[in-house]
């Protein structure tokens, strides 16, 4: 995290916070209004645990999201929040990402927000891969508008948009994420508490563009969307073997989280297809370049003030 | 216009040398350059006037720019004047013509005893017209020959710029100073060309076929000194003295070049200046960059403005400080994109969804194109709020000198602030201004604010009721209101009472004022007043339309259904009074004096009589 833009020199800084661990209590806001039995309590649940464990200052948490039901998500957790307009959290969480390297960015939105009406704006927030963690709860539906067929709807699902059955073929998020270059691609399920854990911390200390894919059952207008990825329903939950470097003879038929072709196939695994990580790669965030740029322009300037800079640019002006 | 001050400038035939020895003493020309866009025409005229600057003159250019990428006709006008010079200039005391084209298109441009220069290799002048008198110069010959043929004819418009500073007598040492400066970086071969092509045609006779040649009155010396710049560079500047080290946008003419600008230049302050993938997500990252705590700035032209309405309506509902340019150009969709209109007034007042009241303000001049940031950054902060800054074509290519501003007395501070708020912190109360608390303040009582676009109530929380959706609609307009308190009323220039008042805003400042000028003369009592703070209008304008018999409003704009244009519509909403009345056009260009006056004219004519 020490590659981020850095605060103008005179930035003042944060007076020195208390260092006392968050705890479920403090992060505790508003009750959700999410409908009971909503996949989203579980997303929210881990994340209270991810940050009770992590080192994170109260003040330097920031929660950020779009519109839609699992957008709602800032409101429920006592942080710095902003709820935003649909589809933009992206790029809005780029700027405070970009010019607050002390701050942890969080967005959180849907399949709407993310894939659809935002899907511009996640291919270039991947592609300049920008330090955030990106978590896109997918219940294959439009829930807040009342079931209207959102981009992953599988084809034949009956929408108030789609009363025969959905037509159109979905949005393959892992696919769509791995062809834009993001850097920590990860896919788990509302259920399983343990792995949905597991990949938000390594989501969170991924120094890039990270996303989780959640899918996240809407129990109102989707019931039993992801049975077929929870076991104790019947369903199969296939984890990612990933390489461990062990020199063992089954090394080979694991998964490289480096090779893109290899985690395009994984993608390509009929529904509900497999989950962990997908790819997982090291390149320069945009924070780290765009840093690197300032202080070789700076450099050059030899820690003249605003003043005298403004001054030199006008007496060449004259 | 060129006047003959001098006695021995008379413009009876005299021997050639003789028109060098005593040039006439003129204050003020305006000199038209038509060629195509690749000649370099506009670096001629940045040179012109950017010399008119050092020289303690006044200055202001006109330049058209083909919408092709590249070649086709272009021109550059500049006028420069010992006095203040408020326009481009109506017509051309002075035309330089490099193609039969630019000839045919340009000549009538030319007032009756104008100067055609043109260059004989390709142009072909009509020998019977006695309205203007011409001199013909080989420019392409002359440029191959001092250059040698490899050049072609790269290097015409140098060459041309080494003929005017002959015939207008300017400073050589100093012309060659700046062409130092702006050709040193392109290497020894670049410059050693230009300095040779001007020589050749500052050592051309050209008094052998001009009768007079032209000195600038001699501007006193003691004012300030002068800098030279065009209204997007001014915008660019404006906004780093107003401490605003962060933006995003996405390309679009006229706005590009401040873009280019901050991009480069954002860096040096500790800045970033980030060109996004579209214009929504351009206005999206800038709110987040004022979420994080750096007031920032986006912009755009018309097209582009309208697809950040939802955000910008964003910012009204969380009361976010946003700085928004807008570069306007001919609308709507495409346009006229390369022509100047001020006709998205009512997209940045009303333009969005719902009751999102937002900050209006709009630069006369380049210089204001300077301060109107600062004055903006000012207002965004204090009132927590999106503000506006209304530009158009015509300001932003268009070069001014004007006095150095003293940097000093007014850099504003980009202090990240991460100050605790005191107890009892609510993100939107009621009773007060909403105080942005950026994310890494602590709060000391553990309670995080979120900042949203829901209703909400005085501590973020979403609401649907009634009586808040009422009190904060009324609290987000009240606000603006508070600054309306707070504006001067804008000065009375010409008649204080009297006849007409002529009303205007933005770009068309400087012929409107000549305007003024030239009513009086005639005898009327006529007066003007400039807004530049647009939205909210200053308190106590009812007392100076008191003062007046007829209000007309000047404005590039369409009438519309009910024949008044923008700002007329508003003045007349505010006042409900019927002697408000329009004065519009939508030909793309900058308003020519004439065009004013002969309007005025034909308004105050009794309906009856009038076509």
């Amino acid at each position: 995290m020490s590659s981020a833009l850095a605060p103008s020199p005179s930035t003042v800084p944060s007076p020195v916070s208390t260092p006392a661990k968050l705890t479920k209590k403090e992060l505790t806001a508003d009750h959700p209004t999410w409908c009971p039995g909503c996949g989203d309590f579980a997303v929210l649940a881990v994340f209270y645990k991810v940050l009770e464990k992590s080192q994170i200052a109260h003040e330097n948490l920031v929660t950020i999201a779009g519109i839609g039901c699992s957008s709602r998500f800032p409101y429920f957790v006592n942080g710095h929040g902003a709820h935003f307009i649909h589809g933009r959290a992206v790029p809005f969480a780029s700027g405070v990402s970009l010019s607050r390297p002390d701050l942890h960015v969080f967005v959180f939105g849907g399949d709407g927000d993310g894939y659809s009406i935002g899907g511009n704006h996640l291919d270039h927030g991947a592609r300049k891969n920008i330090r955030l963690t990106y978590v896109i709860m997918d219940n294959f539906v439009y829930g807040l508008t009342k079931k209207q067929t959102s981009p992953t709807s599988p084809v034949g699902y009956k929408s108030k948009t789609d009363p025969a059955g959905a037509v159109d073929r979905p949005v393959n998020p892992i696919k769509k994420l791995i062809a834009n270059g993001a850097t920590f691609i990860a896919r788990t399920h509302a259920t399983q508490v343990n792995h949905m854990s597991a990949m938000f911390t390594r989501a969170m200390t991924h120094d890039g563009f990270s996303v989780i894919e959640v899918l996240s059952e809407c129990v109102e207008f989707f019931p039993g969307a992801f049975d077929a990825g929870i076991p104790r329903k019947g369903g199969q939950f296939r984890t990612i073997d990933e390489r461990k470097g062990d020199g063992s003879p089954e090394e080979a038929a694991r998964h490289d989280v480096t090779d893109d072709v290899a985690a395009f196939r994984l993608a390509d695994e009929p529904f509900p297809g497999l989950f962990g990580v997908f790819y997982e790669v090291s390149r320069p965030t945009k924070n780290a370049l765009e840093q690197a740029w300032v202080e070789t322009t700076r450099a050059k300037f030899d820690g003249a003030s605003d003043l005298e800079l403004l001054q030199g640019t006008f007496n060449r002006l004259k | 216009m060129i006047s003959t001050n001098s006695p021995e400038g008379a413009s009876v035939a005299q021997p050639p040398d003789r028109a060098h020895l005593s040039p006439a003493t003129i204050d003020d020309a305006v000199i038209r350059l038509a060629g195509n866009s690749q000649d370099g025409i506009q670096s001629i005229g940045g040179f012109l006037a950017r010399l008119a600057g050092r020289s303690a003159q006044d200055v202001m250019t006109y330049m058209t720019i083909p919408s092709t990428i590249s070649g086709g006709p272009s021109i550059f006008q500049v006028r420069i004047g010992s006095g203040e010079v408020l326009s481009a200039g109506d017509d051309a005391d002075f035309l330089v013509a490099f193609y039969q084209h630019s000839y045919d298109e340009h000549v009538d441009s030319l007032r009756d005893d104008g100067i055609l220069l043109y260059d004989s290799d390709h142009v072909t002048p009509n020998a019977d017209d006695r309205r203007i008198k011409t001199v013909g110069v080989p420019i392409t010959g002359l440029t191959v020959e001092a250059l040698g043929g490899t050049a072609k004819d790269k290097g015409k418009n140098i060459f041309v710029l080494g003929l005017l500073a002959r015939i207008f007598h300017l400073d050589a040492d100093k012309l060659k100073t700046l062409m130092r400066e702006r050709f040193a970086r392109m290497g020894e071969g670049v410059l050693n060309s230009a300095l040779m092509a001007f020589q050749a045609g500052y050592n051309y006779n050209v008094g052998n076929l001009l009768e007079t040649l032209f000195r600038f009155e001699h501007t006193p010396p003691g004012g300030r000194a002068q800098i030279t710049m065009d209204g997007n560079q001014a915008l660019a500047y404006g906004l780093i003295a107003a401490g605003v080290r962060h933006g995003a946008g996405y390309p679009i003419t006229p706005w590009s070049s401040v873009m280019e600008i901050l991009r480069v230049e954002l860096p040096k302050y500790g800045g970033l200046f980030v060109q996004c993938e579209d214009e929504l997500a351009a206005v999206a990252m800038a709110l987040g960059f004022s979420y994080a705590g750096h007031l920032a700035i986006t912009g755009s032209a018309g097209p582009g403005i309208s697809l950040k309405t939802e955000a910008i309506g964003w910012a009204s509902m969380a009361e976010m400080p946003l700085l928004v340019i807008n570069v306007q150009r001919g609308g709507p969709s495409t346009g006229l994109p390369t022509n100047v209109e001020q006709s998205d007034l009512f997209q940045a007042i009303y333009g969005g969804h719902g009751d999102s009241p937002r900050v209006v303000l709009a630069p006369a001049t380049v210089e204001d194109c300077f301060y109107t940031p600062i004055e903006a950054a000012w207002i965004a902060r204090e009132y927590s709020t999106p503000v506006f800054i209304l530009s158009d074509s015509g300001l932003a290519t268009r070069i001014e000198a004007f006095d150095e501003p003293d940097l000093a007395t007014q850099m504003t501070s980009a202090k990240l602030d991460l100050t605790p708020p005191p107890e009892g912190y609510e993100p939107y109360p009621l009773s007060r201004i909403t105080r942005h608390t950026p994310p890494g303040t602590r709060m000391p009582n553990g309670k995080y604010p979120l900042v949203t676009g829901l209703e909400h109530d005085e501590h973020g929380h979403p609401t649907g009721s009634p009586r808040l959706h009422m009190a904060m609609t009324a609290k987000r307009r009240d606000k603006l209101k508070r600054l309306a308190d707070t504006l001067p009323l804008p000065e009375v220039f010409g008649a204080a009472e009297g006849n007409v008042l002529l009303v205007g805003w933005g770009s068309t400042y400087g012929p409107i004022r000549e305007a003024v000028d030239r009513l009086n003369e005639t005898g009327d009592a006529v007066g003007s007043i400039h807004f530049r703070h647009v939205h909210p209008l200053p308190n106590g304008l009812e007392g100076i339309f008191a003062n007046f018999r007829h209000i007309i409003v000047v404005e590039m704009n369409d009438e519309g259904l009910y024949g008044c244009g923008q700002l007329a519509t508003i003045l007349r909403g505010r006042y409900c009074d019927p002697r408000i009345r329009s004065l519009t056009k939508t030909d793309g260009l900058n308003f020519k004096v004439r065009e004013i006056t002969d309007r005025v004219y034909s308004l105050l004519q009794p309906v009856s009589t009038r076509e």
